[in-house]
């Protein structure tokens, strides 16, 4: 199929759970998990005779983020009723935003292969999480609810049909979850849903002004699933297209065990979600005070931070844009590179550190950045004793490792595992010419110029020291002693 | 065995009562014993409780009493037998909005007014019988029973709040609450010749009441007496943080100017609310109620309500729309009834509405559901809300000519049981006037102005968004001048 004769377009409906202590409208915890009903009261289980509070933190926390994303904050806007039947949805209506939403406009920009992309947002709205339906929940194979998730604040972001690639798309979730984690009002967390997002998928022959029919995806977990899910769905309505078959709208659910996606329902089937204003509540009313209070407040944003750490501090883009996509991994990195007194120099090896062995024990570990028992001064600490010769390479990273995981202080580790290096001079002196004594017919050879015997000779000087000598110093005395090379 | 004679107790207004238990004339247990034997006595023939708690009052006038006694009486209420509107949530005690899906519904919690009243020392004797959801103008709807007017038993009391009106003048307790969507406190309280306030939008909190329209919704006492009503919303008016529609206006003290009479007062008379269609006895009574506010000093103003005609129009679009709603989540999964038997989700919905709610909850939740559905929002519910901003411009182009507005609660006295169920659009009727009031968020009140062939009349007044103290001096001024409604004849005179 000549895929490469159609164009794709993208947008992305994100849901991001705020990181607010209490739900939207009670005082009810957000805390993931819990036995299932134990974080509700009688607002967020929609008994009769209740009414919503709205929490004035979710407000600055929506406020903030259109500020962060160039959005129009609307000085009065207007919670909606979106009224349907579910279980998982104990009012029988969500309460969200409709036709006023806080945030209008806006946008962000991106860099897919070297080029920038500014992709616009049509709005930002503020609405209350649905509970959970749990089936087979007992013998009888009857199903349950679980409320402990309703009512927990989120705000939805709409972008524009401006993406025209996985690449894209991706890489515009990736922005707007970097940005909210700088903004400290989301987690970023795909797997647990606390960050996730729909993608309206539609394709156009190249050159065409109308664009075609759109299905929305939804259930991607990861970066991985989206670029998978768009992809099917492109080469999907593609083939059909192609077929001269008509592009169905329709909901469609991404399966991320075949990697491809599957009709939910249809138009006909959707909802008639009877919006009206929320009359349990007032209008939210932002003045202007509280706006210009927020923008003032605004964390350096990650793009600016990238751009910062390649012009000031010499950083390759690529690893200037790791170290910011979390907030405080970039703050990690800033308070390394201050005790380590500054500059390029010091920049770049915390650059490395971090993108390199710290970034694989994250991994490992699914550690936040904020629950690392590293800190910056055990970092700086570290490489000072690396700059200083006092340990290896190899014996740094074996220091990282133990301090990242049980928060000890370096020298003590260095101490008690014995991974102080040997860099006298003089002690190593002696090993060498007790291993060049103790080798008269391979220093003959190497002198000879028949082999290049140093890495042999390296070992044995370091297998005499226990592998704590200096490589430096090492490879230094060799050359000296062996002559020429 | 013959029944004991009606404690002279019951005579009493809420006013006498209070004021006798500061005095040391009686207890609050003597009050409270004496209503819950007047309750046993006529509730069989009035129908006006769905639930007493004859042991949580006794237990409140013990403690009350105990108050008294160790000099730290909280107030005027304190010790006084009152009784809610079932549809007012109270902790522990079952709460069924006059439906069968709610039946078994035990709250865990009190509303802020039930909360206010008890932290004022209030003795509450039970829950008041209502139309199913606050839905109706007769008490008819009640899923349970029908409460009867206690001045003619063959007679409605007027809903939605009937139990609340007909329990004050069967002379059951001192006090009741109700609440006022389109007409469901001044309705009942004229019909059943007692005092009714709807208090302005947001005077009351909502917070623990059943919703029906919450744009339109409003709780708001009723009394014997002006006094008596005065004093039930100085306890439960002002700001609740757990509504946020409530308002944070200081509340006016309702009691201190309540003898200021009518003099100088300018009583706006709307030509829309007199022109045809009034029963002569009711017309009587009202111009009787205009004439008298001349004789004490007021004058008579002349204003025009152009917009009111189209309130009975955007009323039923507005309130079913929000009722649709509201009502949807009973759905029979988390609380009330569930429908038994029945296999899979849909028919879990199905049938646990179709069995819970009775005929006009389901008209309404399907007029509003259509008037909000897509392609007819604009065209109903929008348009719906924009007379209700011309009718609001109306009272506030009146209120620059006027102080108050009067007229007639209703077209006639209380209709028979049985007259209009055939007919809901006749029934709607019966809020023709009180309905504008509500869509324009203004507070309204009944008070008795006479009779119609045996057949008590209210007065209708409406103010200004938030003068209920000059609505209720005004009121006070025409109760002196008119005295009582008398006693019910439909009961043995108590």
């Amino acid at each position: 199929m000549p895929v490469s004769d159609f164009q794709a377009v993208l947008g992305l409906e994100v849901h991001a759970q705020l990181l607010t202590r209490t739900k939207i409208f009670c005082g009810c915890p957000t805390t993931f998990g819990g036995e299932p009903n134990t974080h509700v009261c009688p607002v967020c289980l929609g008994m009769p005779g209740v009414l919503p509070v709205l929490s004035g933190q979710v407000v600055e926390f929506a406020v903030l983020t259109g500020l962060a994303l160039g959005c129009t904050i609307r000085e009065k806007s207007v919670f909606a009723r979106k009224n349907y039947f579910y279980p998982d949805l104990p009012k029988g209506y969500q309460i969200s935003q409709y036709e006023a939403p806080i945030c209008e406009g806006g946008g962000l920009t991106i860099t897919v292969d070297g080029r920038e992309k500014h992709v616009r947002l049509t709005r930002i709205h503020m609405e209350e999480d649905a509970g959970k339906n749990l089936h087979d929940v007992s013998a009888d194979g009857s199903s349950g609810v679980d409320l402990n998730r309703a009512g927990v604040p989120l705000l939805e972001i709409v972008s524009e049909p401006d993406l025209r690639s996985a690449d894209e798309a991706v890489e515009y979730l990736k922005a707007l979850r970097s940005i909210l984690l700088t903004l400290g009002v989301n987690d970023g967390n795909l797997e647990e849903g606390s960050f996730r997002c729909d993608a309206n998928v539609s394709v156009m022959r190249k050159g065409a002004t109308r664009y075609g029919t759109r299905a929305e995806i939804k259930n991607m977990n990861s970066f991985r699933h989206l670029r998978q899910a768009v992809e099917f769905e492109v080469r999907r309505q593609v083939e059909l297209v192609e077929a001269g078959q008509p592009v169905v709208q329709e909901t469609r659910l991404f399966d991320p065990d075949r990697g491809e996606t599957r009709s939910m329902r249809s138009k006909e089937d959707a909802h008639d979600y009877r919006y009206f204003p929320e009359p349990d509540l007032p209008p939210v009313l932002v003045p202007a005070a509280q706006v210009a209070r927020l923008r003032a407040a605004l964390p350096e944003l990650p793009r600016a931070r990238a751009a910062r750490y390649v012009a000031a501090l010499g950083l390759p883009p690529g690893d200037a844009a790791i170290l910011v996509a979390d907030r405080a991994t970039a703050d990690f990195f800033d308070a390394t590179v201050t005790l380590r007194g500054g500059g390029p120099e010091a920049a770049r090896k915390a650059a490395n550190w971090l993108n390199g062995e710290v970034a694989r024990l994250v991994n490992e570990t699914g550690l936040a950045a904020g629950a690392w028992r590293l800190t910056p001064a055990h970092l700086a600490r570290v490489l000072e004793l690396l700059d200083g010769g006092a340990i290896s390479g190899a014996g740094a990273k074996a220091v990282v490792e133990e301090v990242f995981r049980s928060g000890a202080d370096p020298a003590a580790v260095v101490q008690a595992r014995g991974l102080a290096q040997v860099s006298d001079a003089g002690a190593i002196e002696a090993v060498v010419d007790r291993v060049l004594a103790a080798a008269p017919a391979e220093v003959e050879r190497h002198r000879s110029g028949k082999k290049d015997l140093t890495g042999f000779f390296v070992g044995q000087v370091m297998k005499a020291l226990k592998g704590q000598g200096n490589p430096a110093v090492v490879n230094a005395l060799l050359k000296q002693k062996l002559g020429g090379g | 065995m013959t029944a004991p004679a009606p404690s002279p107790l019951l005579r009493l207004s809420l006013r006498a009562a209070s004021e006798g238990l500061a005095a040391g004339r009686h207890s609050a247990r003597d009050l409270t014993e004496a209503c819950l034997a007047r309750i046993e006595a006529t509730d069989g023939r009035v129908g006006a409780f769905l639930h007493v708690t004859a042991e949580a009052a006794r237990a409140a006038a013990a403690a009350s009493a105990a108050r008294r006694a160790a000099g730290r009486a909280l107030g005027p209420l304190d010790g006084v037998p009152l009784a809610l509107k079932d549809l007012f949530l109270t902790q522990g005690v079952p709460t069924t909005a006059g439906s069968r899906l709610l039946e078994g519904f035990v709250p865990p919690v009190d509303g802020t007014a039930v909360a206010r009243l008890k932290r004022a020392g209030a003795v509450l004797l039970g829950k008041l019988n209502l139309d199913e959801f606050a839905m109706g103008s007769s008490n008819e709807n009640s899923a349970f029973k029908p409460c009867r007017n206690p001045w003619d038993l063959t007679r409605t009391p007027g809903g939605s709040s009937g139990g609340s009106a007909a329990a004050l003048a069967a002379r059951q307790c001192y006090g009741t609450l109700g609440t006022d969507t389109g007409g469901s406190i001044r309705l009942p309280a004229s019909f059943c010749g007692v005092v009714g306030v709807k208090p302005s939008y947001g005077r009351v909190s909502r917070s623990g009441v059943v919703a029906f329209a919450s744009s339109l919704d409003q709780p708001g006492p009723l009394g014997r007496e002006v006094w008596d009503a005065a004093a039930l919303l100085q306890a439960i008016a002002g700001h609740d943080p757990a509504d946020q529609t409530s308002s944070s206006r200081p509340v006016d003290d309702y009691l201190a100017g309540l003898e200021g009479g009518a003099r100088g007062l300018r009583v706006g008379v709307p030509a829309e609310w007199f022109q045809g269609g009034l029963e002569p006895g009711v017309e009587a009574a009202v111009r009787g109620a205009l004439s008298a506010y001349q004789r004490l000093g007021a004058t008579l103003v002349e204003i025009s309500l152009p917009h009111s005609r189209y309130g009975i129009g955007a009323y039923y679009l507005i309130a079913t729309a929000e009722a649709s709603s509201n009502l949807a989540r009973y759905d029979g999964v988390r609380f009330g009834r569930r429908a038994a038997g029945v296999k899979g989700l849909k028919e879990l919905y199905l049938e646990s509405r179709a069995q819970g709610f009775g005929a006009e909850p389901k008209r309404r939740i399907m007029l509003g559901t259509y008037a909000l559905s897509a392609g007819y929002y604009d065209a109903y519910y929008l348009r719906a809300q924009k007379v209700r901003t011309l009718i609001r411009r109306d009272f506030d182009a009146a209120f620059q000519r006027c102080d108050v507005v009067a007229g007639p609660v209703a077209p006639g006295p209380a209709f028979r049981l049985g007259e209009r169920t055939g007919d809901p659009l006749q029934m709607y009727l019966a809020d023709i006037f009180t309905i504008t009031c509500n869509l324009a968020a203004l507070p309204g009140l009944s008070v008795p102005c006479g009779l119609s062939a045996g057949l008590p009349v209210g007065l209708q007044l409406v103010g200004r968004p938030f003068d209920e103290a000059g609505l209720l001096t005004a009121a006070r001024a025409l109760e002196r001048e008119l005295g009582p409604a008398g006693a019910p004849a439909g009961l043995e005179a108590a």
